[in-house]
């Protein structure tokens, strides 16, 4: 066991501590300057930061979105029981791969000139097409929704999984006594994997924060001009393109302060649910 | 009348919902079977004249070769260092007898949660004294403790499964820890394992940010980063782009079709127990 946690306090242990202690540094990591809480104020004052959180929080609101459709198709591949594994298979596909050729592939589809405009175009509905990635205004809900392209599956997958724990009795009981089909999803089958669900939405909401650096970078380069930039990619900006190691580690320590709140939500429901499992 | 109905939309939405899952995949395959005026003139459209030729040009024009053995390198060690790194430690956790190891096995759940840009200033400048910028280890070193975190939770859930009694038997046999690791409880979880290394060849075979970071040298980049960085020189040529994207992907596709059951049982363990 030593040999791995010479490698976790290598990986995690040592890095959370200096980034914490950089963050109240200016200069280079050769010649450092202490200047106490000066890096957060100029967080504070940094309208491409205060953007950047902004936008990781727009981009929560995927979470909703993304939850609602999935417990919609899990309860309809649990309906149609007979072909559900094929349904499943298809849509965890995208889950799967990497979020660099799925962005790389959606740039395409979206472009000023992409197959998705060529389409509305060719349809006649011309007005529904938009600089989907290149205008401040739609960059960001855009990358939203190839988020939720992307890891859909996941939730649809998991939801499923809860929906065939049900114990089968619960729902003939709800049927001999008269409950329709609607009444029985909404009464007996959600409540029922509920804790599941909400497991489902802190994963995404702490994706949501803090894993969505590759969609950004690939999909806008957080264009235009830092519109669509988030705080992943303004650690990567300030920390290797522009050399404020300080200021990048600031936006570190924000990113972590924002991200326990959900992550200790999200250990809280997993102890839980532990326990509940015996 | 009514199930009939129910029935009948809930299969319209899932065959919809097919559709728009699979159809950007069907544009990666279909545009990279066209050269780059083929495209221009019919980008929506089947290839009229289906062509292999961009895959000579993205030989030539990118270090296209050099970033999948360097991408494969180091999926390679990095999963195999985490997960036989990750063996013992979750096995001392399960079957050992020391004070604090409820406590490791929660902190790694919670590290599984920590975003690993938090860490990526401090580990750069690790390596720049290591001297390691540039080179594959850098990333490989990095990697590996952070697939730690969830193989040591993974694992740990399942050797907690695992008859406590056989183990104690073996123990009282006059067994040392370390046969009892290779002769009883390795056997047993080989699909396990294999959950395991799939999913963590995933997540390294997909990484961007730290591969952009610490490999800034054209030839020394991973396929992705390597990928993610000619966009912008390639813009104008989709169909070299998208033969890259779709050579990327194939080989997780492929893996996908022969063992879906184990990447989705791998990918959903977060969740579930």
């Amino acid at each position: 066991m030593l040999p791995a946690v010479i490698a976790l306090a290598a990986t995690f242990g040592y890095p959370l501590i200096e980034v914490a202690r950089f963050s109240f540094y200016a200069g280079s990591i050769q010649q450092p300057v202490y200047i106490g809480t000066g890096n957060y104020l100029e967080l504070w004052h940094d309208p491409v930061f205060i953007h950047s959180v902004l936008n990781n929080l727009k981009l929560l609101t995927a979470v909703p979105i993304m939850t609602v459709l999935a417990i919609g198709i899990a309860l309809a591949i649990n309906a149609g029981y007979r072909r559900m594994k094929v349904y499943q298979a298809i849509v965890f596909l995208p889950y799967v791969l990497p979020a660099t050729a799925i962005g790389l592939t959606f740039s395409y589809l979206l472009s000023q000139s992409g197959i998705v405009n060529t389409v509305l175009h060719d349809w006649h509905l011309g007005g529904l097409a938009h600089d989907w990635l290149g205008s401040a205004h739609w960059a960001i809900p855009t990358i939203g929704a190839v988020i939720i392209w992307q890891q859909l599956g996941f939730g649809v997958v998991v939801l499923t999984a809860a929906l065939l724990s049900v114990p089968q009795e619960l729902v003939e009981a709800a049927r001999i006594d008269g409950a329709s089909g609607w009444r029985i999803q909404w009464y007996i089958l959600i409540p029922h994997i509920r804790r599941i669900i909400w497991l489902f939405v802190m994963i995404e909401a702490i994706t949501m924060l803090s894993a969505v650096f590759t969609y950004v970078f690939v999909l806008t380069q957080a264009g235009p001009a830092y519109s669509s930039s988030v705080m992943e990619y303004y650690i990567y900006q300030n920390g290797f393109q522009e050399g404020a190691v300080g200021l990048a580690s600031a936006a570190a320590v924000v990113l972590l302060g924002v991200a326990s709140v959900f992550i200790v939500v999200y250990l809280r429901l997993r102890s839980r649910s532990e326990q509940a499992a015996g | 009348m009514k199930p009939i109905l129910a029935r009948t939309s809930s299969h319209l939405l899932l065959i919809l919902l097919s559709i728009v899952s699979l159809y950007p995949l069907w544009f990666v395959v279909q545009t990279a079977l066209k050269t780059n005026s083929a495209f221009t003139l019919n980008p929506t459209g089947l290839p009229s004249a289906p062509t292999l030729s961009n895959l000579s040009l993205l030989m030539a024009q990118m270090p296209f070769v050099r970033w999948t053995v360097n991408s494969t390198l180091v999926t390679f060690i990095a999963v195999g260092a985490a997960t036989i790194l990750s063996v013992f430690a979750a096995y001392a956790v399960v079957f050992g007898k020391f004070f604090g190891r409820r406590a490791f096995f929660s902190m790694n759940i919670g590290l599984m949660a920590i975003p690993p840009v938090a860490l990526v200033v401090p580990l750069f400048t690790v390596m720049v004294q290591l001297r390691l910028i540039n080179t594959l280890p850098s990333v490989m070193l990095i990697y590996t403790g952070l697939l730690i975190p969830f193989s040591v939770f993974f694992l740990g859930n399942f050797f907690r499964q695992l008859p406590r009694e056989l183990i104690e038997a073996a123990t009282v046999d006059g067994a040392s820890h370390g046969r009892i690791l290779m002769r009883i409880v390795m056997p047993l979880p080989l699909p396990t394992v294999f959950t395991l290394v799939i999913v963590n060849a995933i997540w390294v075979w997909n990484e961007l940010l730290y591969a952009l970071v610490f490999l800034q040298n054209n030839s020394a980049r991973t396929l992705m980063a390597g990928l993610a960085l000619s966009q912008g020189r390639f813009a104008t040529n989709e169909p070299l782009i998208m033969t890259g994207v779709l050579l990327s992907i194939l080989p997780m596709v492929v893996l996908y079709l022969a063992s879906q059951r184990f990447f989705i049982r791998g990918m959903t363990a977060g969740i579930g127990k």
